[in-house]
C-alpha cells in the first residue's frame, strides 16, 4: 500500500445540501436518505443518552450516604436498570453506526445511498418502536431484573415489567439486524470504481466488522429474550429447573450476544478513532493492513469468549480455563490497535483540536479499560472481583471512556460536514477536557472500592466505604455537567456558527471532496479512486513545524 | 423497452448490479436466520442430550402423520416457488403468477394442517402447565420446545405468505414487473429458507422418538 488518497478534485453539486432539500416533517419521516436517516438516529440516541444518565444521576445522589437513604431499595434497583437497559440497547449499540456509519459510509466509499434505502429507514423505526416499548415498561411500573434479564428471576420472581422491556428490546434486535444487513451489502456492492478493499478508509472497515457481528450474534439474543417472554408469560418451561431446565443456558445464550455485543459499541468507536488520529497527527496510519486485521479479528474471535462471563456460575472449570485463554487472546488486536495508533502519533506533526483532544481521551481511557479486562479475564482476580464496583469501573472506561468519547471525537470532527457550520473551538476543548478529569474522577475511585469488596447494585454500604463512593458521587456531576456543554455550543454553532466549507481539516477521504453539508447525490459525478486512504505524511516521514499546515494551506471552498 | 426501468431504483444505477446486490442482502439476511433458529436447535440438543430417554419417549406422542403431510406440502411448495422464480425470469408471465398462487395455497394448507394438529395437541394435554398428559418433568420442555420452533416457524411461514401474495396479486394486477424484479428472487431464496428449517425440525421434532 503504498500510494495514497483520491487524486484530482471532484466538481461540488449543484443541487440543494440534503438539509435544504426539503423542510416538511414528512420529508424528514418519510426519507430514504441515509444522511437525513443519521439525524433521526442522532436526535434518538441523544434522547436516550440524557434518559439514562438522569437515571444513573439519582442513583449516584444516593450513593453519597452509606444508608441508601433517599431511594427504596426497590426504586434503587429499577434505576439502576433503566440506565443499563436504555445505555446499552438505545444508546450504544445503535450509536455510532446509526449515526456515522449512515451518514458516512456511502460518502466514503463514493456510492449514493446505502444499498437499501427504505430498509434502512425501517429500522430506525424499529429502534423507535422498540424503544418506546421498553421505555413504557419503565415507566409503567420499572424492571428490576437489571440490563441482564437473568433467569430464573426475570422469567419466575420478578414482579416487575419484564415482558414489554424484553419484547422492546427484541424489536431493537432486529432493527440491528437490518442495519448490519445493509451497511454489509454496501461495502460489497457501492464501491466507487477503483474503491477496492484495501483502499477502505478503516472507519469503513470498523463499520464493517461490527456489521458481522451484529447479524450473526443478534438473533441469538433475540431468541434468548423470545424464550424469556415465553416463559414468563405463557409459563413454558425453557429455563426453570424443576423441570430438567437449566438457567445457565440462558447466561450461555445471553453471553453469546452480549460480549459480541461489547465490539458492537467498541469496532466503531476504533473507526473513528484511526480516522481523527491520523488526521490530527498529519501522518498516515501506522500498519493500516494490521488496523484491518486487528477489527476482523476482534470481530471473530469476539464471538469465543463469553464464558469469561460465567467464571462463578458454576460452569465447568474446563470451560472457564479456555475463556479465559481465549480472552487474553482477544485482548491482543486490541492491543496492536493501541501500539499503532500510538505509532502514528509518534513523530507526527499533532494540533489539539477538539476531536483530537477527545481521541486521545479515548486512548488513556480505553487503554485503562483494556488492561483491567485482563485481570477479569484471569480466574483468579475475576473471582475476587466479581460482581464488585471494579467491574462496573472496568465497562465505563471500556463503553463511556472508551465509546462516548469516540462518540465526541467523531461528532466534532464531522460536525463541520454534517452541519456545514464550524463550531467555537475553545468550548469544545473545554468539554473534551472537562470530559476526561469528570470520568476518571468518576470511575476511578470505583476501581478501588470495588477491589476492596463493595458489590456492585447495593446501595446500603460499610460506612468505610464512603469517601470513595462521595468522589465518584462528585465526580458524575462534572462529568454531567461536560456531557450538557456540546449540546449547547453545537446548538450554538447551527446559528451563529461560521460556515465549514469542504475541508475545513484539509483531511483525506471522499467525504471531503464534496460539499458542506452534501447533497441529496452526495456527489455531483461518481468518484474515481486511484489510491488508498490517508495521503497524509508516510509513515516513517514528519515535515517541521509549520510546514504544510492545514490552517494555512488546503482546500476552504 | 428491454428492460423495464420500474424495478431499478436508487442508488442503484444498473438493474443487473441492483439484483446482485439484493439477492447478497438476502443472503446475509438467511446468515442471521440460521443462527436464529441455531439458538433454539441449541437448546433443544442441550436438553435432548440431558434427558435422553424422556425426550424419546415425549416425541413418540407428537402426530408423526400431521408433520409428515406437512413436510411434504412445503416441499411442493418449494418446487412452485422455484418454478414461479424460473418464469419470471424467462418472462413467462401467466406460468409465474400460477406459480406464486399455487405456492400461497400450499403455504396456507400447512398452516391450516399446522392449526388442527395443534388443536390435537391441546386435546390430548401436550401443552406444558398443571393439565400437562406426561408425568416425566423433562416432557414438559420437550414440548416447551415443540411448541415454540413450530410457532416461530408459523410466523415466518406467514411472513413468507405475505410477500409472496402480495407479488401473486400486484403481479396479476399488473402493479408489479415481475421479470427481472429482484424482489421475486429475495422471496424465493427467503422461502427455501423456511422451508429448509422445518426439514430440519422434521426429523428433530417427528423421528427421532420412533427410530
Ligand atoms: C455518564 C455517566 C455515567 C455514570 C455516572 C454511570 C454510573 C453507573 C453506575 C454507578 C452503575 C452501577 C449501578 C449499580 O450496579 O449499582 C452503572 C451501571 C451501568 N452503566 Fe453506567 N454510568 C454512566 C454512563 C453509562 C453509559 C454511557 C453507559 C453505556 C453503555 C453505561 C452503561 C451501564 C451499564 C450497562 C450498567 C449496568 C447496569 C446494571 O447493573 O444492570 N453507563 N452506571
Ligand atoms: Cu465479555
Amino acid at each position: 500500500m503504498t500510494d495514497v488518497a483520491i487524486s484530482g478534485e471532484l466538481p461540488l453539486p449543484r443541487e440543494p445540501s440534503y438539509l435544504a432539500a426539503g423542510h416538511t416533517v414528512a420529508s424528514w419521516l418519510a426519507t430514504t436518505d441515509h444522511k437525513r436517516i443519521a439525524i433521526l438516529y442522532a436526535a434518538t440516541i441523544t434522547f436516550f443518552f440524557f434518559l439514562g444518565g438522569i437515571a444513573i444521576s439519582l442513583v449516584r445522589l444516593d450513593l453519597f450516604t452509606p444508608a441508601g437513604d433517599l431511594l427504596s431499595d426497590d426504586t434503587y434497583n429499577k434505576l439502576f436498570t433503566f440506565h443499563g437497559v436504555i445505555m446499552v440497547w438505545f444508546f450504544m449499540v445503535p450509536s455510532i453506526p446509526g449515526t456515522f456509519g449512515n451518514f458516512l459510509l456511502p460518502l466514503m466509499i463514493g456510492a449514493r445511498d446505502v444499498a437499501f434505502p427504505r430498509l434502512n429507514l425501517f429500522s430506525w423505526y424499529l429502534i423507535v418502536t422498540g424503544g418506546a416499548c421498553t421505555l413504557y415498561a419503565l415507566i409503567a411500573g420499572g424492571v428490576d431484573t437489571g440490563w441482564t434479564f437473568y433467569t430464573p428471576f426475570s422469567t419466575m420472581f420478578s414482579n416487575t415489567h419484564v415482558i414489554a422491556a424484553a419484547l422492546g428490546v427484541f424489536i431493537a434486535g432486529f432493527s440491528s439486524i437490518a442495519t448490519g444487513v445493509n451497511f454489509i451489502a454496501t461495502t460489497h456492492m457501492l464501491r466507487a470504481p477503483g474503491m477496492t478493499w484495501f483502499r477502505l478508509p478503516l472507519f469503513v472497515w470498523a463499520i464493517y466488522a461490527t456489521s458481522l457481528v451484529m447479524v450473526l450474534a443478534t438473533p441469538v439474543l433475540a431468541v434468548t429474550l423470545l424464550l424469556v417472554i415465553a416463559e414468563r408469560w405463557l409459563h413454558l418451561p425453557i429455563f426453570n429447573p424443576d423441570f430438567g431446565g437449566d438457567p445457565l443456558l440462558f447466561q450461555h445464550l445471553f453471553w453469546f450476544y452480549s460480549h459480541p455485543a461489547v465490539y458492537i459499541m467498541v469496532l466503531p468507536a476504533m473507526g473513528v478513532i484511526s480516522e481523527v488520529i491520523t488526521c490530527f497527527a498529519r501522518r498516515r496510519v501506522f500498519g493500516y493492513d494490521f488496523m484491518v486485521y486487528a477489527m476482523v479479528g476482534i470481530a471473530v474471535i469476539g464471538f469465543f469468549v463469553w464464558g469469561h462471563h460465567m467464571f462463578v456460575s458454576g460452569q465447568s472449570p474446563y470451560a472457564s480455563l479456555v475463556f479465559s485463554f481465549l480472552s487474553f487472546i482477544v485482548a491482543v488486536p486490541s492491543a496492536i490497535k493501541v501500539f499503532n495508533w500510538t505509532a502514528t502519533l509518534y513523530r507526527g506533526q499533532i494540533s489539539f483540536d477538539a476531536p483530537m483532544l477527545y481521541a486521545l481521551g479515548f486512548l488513556g481511557l480505553f487503554t485503562i479499560g483494556g488492561l483491567t479486562g485482563l485481570f477479569l479475564a484471569s480466574i483468579p482476580v475475576d473471582v475476587h472481583v466479581t460482581d464488585t464496583t471494579f467491574v462496573v469501573a472496568h465497562f465505563h472506561y471500556i463503553m463511556v471512556g472508551g465509546t462516548v468519547s469516540a462518540f465526541f471525537a467523531g461528532l466534532h470532527y464531522w460536525w463541520p460536514k454534517i452541519t456545514g457550520r464550524l463550531y467555537p473551538d475553545v468550548w469544545a476543548r473545554f468539554a473534551a477536557i472537562l470530559m476526561f478529569f469528570g470520568f476518571n474522577f468518576t470511575f476511578f475511585p470505583q476501581f478501588i472500592v470495588g477491589y476492596l469488596g463493595m458489590p456492585r447494585r447495593y446501595h446500603v454500604y460499610p460506612p468505610e466505604f464512603q469517601l470513595y463512593n462521595v468522589l465518584s458521587s462528585a465526580g458524575a456531576f462534572v462529568l454531567a455537567a461536560a456531557y450538557l456543554l456540546p449540546p449547547l455550543y453545537l446548538t450554538w454553532s447551527l446559528i451563529w456558527g461560521a460556515r465549514a466549507g469542504r475541508n475545513p481539516w484539509n483531511a483525506t477521504g471522499l467525504e471531503w471532496k464534496t460539499s458542506s453539508p452534501p447533497s441529496r447525490e452526495n456527489f455531483a459525478a461518481t468518484p474515481h479512486v486511484e489510491e488508498g486512504p490517508y495521503r497524509y505524511h508516510p509513515e516513517g516521514f514528519a515535515p517541521e513545524h509549520g510546514e504544510d499546515n492545514y490552517r494555512t494551506e488546503g482546500d476552504r471552498a | 423497452m428491454t428492460t423495464p426501468t420500474s424495478v431499478l431504483r436508487a442508488p442503484w444505477q444498473e438493474l443487473t448490479r441492483q439484483r446482485e446486490g439484493a439477492t447478497f442482502g438476502i443472503w446475509v439476511f438467511l446468515a442471521s436466520e440460521l443462527l436464529f433458529f441455531g439458538s433454539m436447535l441449541l437448546l433443544y440438543t442441550a436438553y435432548r442430550v440431558a434427558n435422553p430417554d424422556v425426550f424419546t419417549i415425549a416425541g413418540r406422542e407428537t402426530d408423526l402423520w400431521y408433520g409428515t403431510v406437512n413436510t411434504a406440502v412445503l416441499m411442493t411448495s418449494s418446487l412452485t416457488m422455484a418454478v414461479a422464480a424460473q418464469a419470471a425470469e424467462a418472462d413467462m408471465r401467466r406460468l409465474a403468477i400460477w406459480s406464486l398462487g399455487a405456492t400461497v395455497v400450499l403455504g396456507l394448507m400447512s398452516l391450516v394442517f399446522k392449526g388442527f394438529e395443534y388443536a390435537e395437541d391441546i386435546g390430548k394435554h401436550l401443552v406444558p402447565g398443571v393439565n400437562f398428559a406426561m408425568k416425566e418433568p423433562a416432557a414438559q420442555l420437550f414440548f416447551a420446545l415443540y411448541w415454540i420452533m413450530t410457532a416461530v416457524h408459523a410466523v415466518h411461514l406467514s411472513i413468507g405468505l405475505g410477500l409472496v401474495g402480495r407479488l401473486a396479486i400486484f403481479g396479476a394486477l399488473r402493479r408489479v414487473e415481475l421479470r427481472e424484479n429482484p424482489q421475486v428472487e429475495v422471496t424465493a431464496l427467503y422461502w427455501h429458507l423456511v422451508d429448509v428449517i422445518w426439514i430440519i425440525l422434521y426429523p428433530l421434532i417427528y423421528l427421532m422418538g420412533r427410530s
